[in-house]
């Protein structure tokens, strides 16, 4: 704690001497796991991928959009069942991933939505997939794209 | 004395009151409340709908009658909780294997106007062989939605499409139309498979 803040008077320092300031945090300490998505049918429905991101250095970092050329509109979302039982879908905005942990994009949860594809999802083919990050970082992954029934990333 | 007498007595009146709202609570919306018949789904056989399955058939309550029933509301064009909840209920009838064999299972969609018997035909070819997809004019999966309970709503998306709000709760029905229970979504699959055998096993009695 004591070296974060360290550190971020550090950057407000180089900052207000004009300098560019690296990402403190960068993306080379972002593991992305167990990515998969569903293929879809055509291109007219949204589609819908899933991964474990976990921040494993030591500054907090921040998921701000997401960037494909398999989709137009890609961005992470968050899918909320209510006590009566409905279900509603929404954006999620940005996900801070403090030092350790991880960020589950999972079934029911959050996901990484897939608007206006520019090409069908097929079954066994990967698309490329770009995190990006505050501070302008960008981690880009290779998603496998498996069958429509499929429940997780060993189907 | 007398004055303490009435503030005593006042003190008892008092604790009454709060005693019997208590009782009152506990009986209305506590723990000793009843489920809340109001929101649970009505017998099948109180339902009065006609859609059209994704083979072309003509479809009411009455065909879920005679055999137990698995019943779900989403739509094609979900990209997360409906495939999710297709992929468990496939899973959960592959755990019953040959038990399931006598269940209807059904997937009612809340998007007629994208989810044609066509569109049904081709989406549920993808999952468990038992599943059929039941589709129809608007104002009848409106009843649908009506006799179990059941909400579902349009809401525009960012990406100038729509996606549709819905309840994702997987309804259990008896052979006799009798509603038995359900399973809510991200519900385990150790919970969910038990609930499901209940159903069934009420058939077995009703026959015995
Ligand atoms: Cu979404």
């Amino acid at each position: 704690m004591k070296k974060y803040i360290l550190t971020s008077t550090l950057a407000a320092l180089l900052t207000l001497g004009g300098l560019s300031v690296p990402a403190l945090a960068g993306p080379e300490d972002v593991v992305v796991e167990n990515a998969w998505s569903r293929a879809s049918i055509g291109m007219n429905r949204p589609g819908a991928a899933y991964m474990t991101i976990r921040n494993a250095g030591d500054e907090p970092v921040t998921l701000i959009g997401l960037k494909t050329p398999l989709a137009m509109m890609p961005e992470i979302h968050e899918t909320k069942t209510n006590a009566e039982g409905v279900s509603s879908m929404s954006p999620a905005g940005e996900i801070t991933i403090a030092p350790g942990e991880s960020v589950a994009l999972e079934p029911g949860g959050l996901h990484a939505m897939l608007m206006r594809l520019q090409e069908p999802m097929t079954e066994g083919e990967t698309f490329p997939l770009t995190l990006l990050f505050d501070g302008g970082g960008e981690v880009t992954v290779d998603v496998p794209i498996l069958g429509i029934a499929a429940r997780g990333p060993q189907d | 004395m007398r004055r303490r007498a009435i503030l005593g007595y006042g003190a008892a009146g008092v604790g009454a009151v709060a005693l019997m709202l208590f009782v009152g609570w506990w009986r209305v919306d506590g723990p000793g409340a009843p489920a809340p018949v109001g929101q649970l789904p009505v017998a099948l056989t109180e339902m009065d709908f006609r859609l059209t399955d994704h083979e072309g058939n003509a479809v009411g309550p009455e065909t879920l009658i005679g055999r137990p029933t698995m019943a779900f509301f989403g739509f094609t064009y979900c990209p997360d909780v409906c495939p999710t909840t297709l992929s468990d209920i496939s899973g959960w009838l592959d755990d019953l294997g040959d038990e399931a064999d006598e269940m209807n299972v059904v997937f009612i969609t809340v998007d007629p106007e994208r989810d044609t018997v066509e569109t049904m035909a081709e989406y549920v070819g993808y999952f468990h062989p038992a599943i059929r997809g039941w589709t129809g004019p608007e104002e009848q999966i409106a009843r649908v939605a009506d006799g179990f309970r059941a909400t579902y709503e349009r809401v525009p998306t960012e990406s100038g499409d729509y996606t549709m709000n819905h309840t994702a709760s997987v309804f259990l029905f008896a052979a006799s139309g009798r509603f038995v229970t359900m399973i809510d979504y991200h519900e385990a699959r150790e919970f969910a498979v038990p609930k499901i055998r209940r159903a069934l096993a009420e058939e077995m009695e009703g026959a015995t």
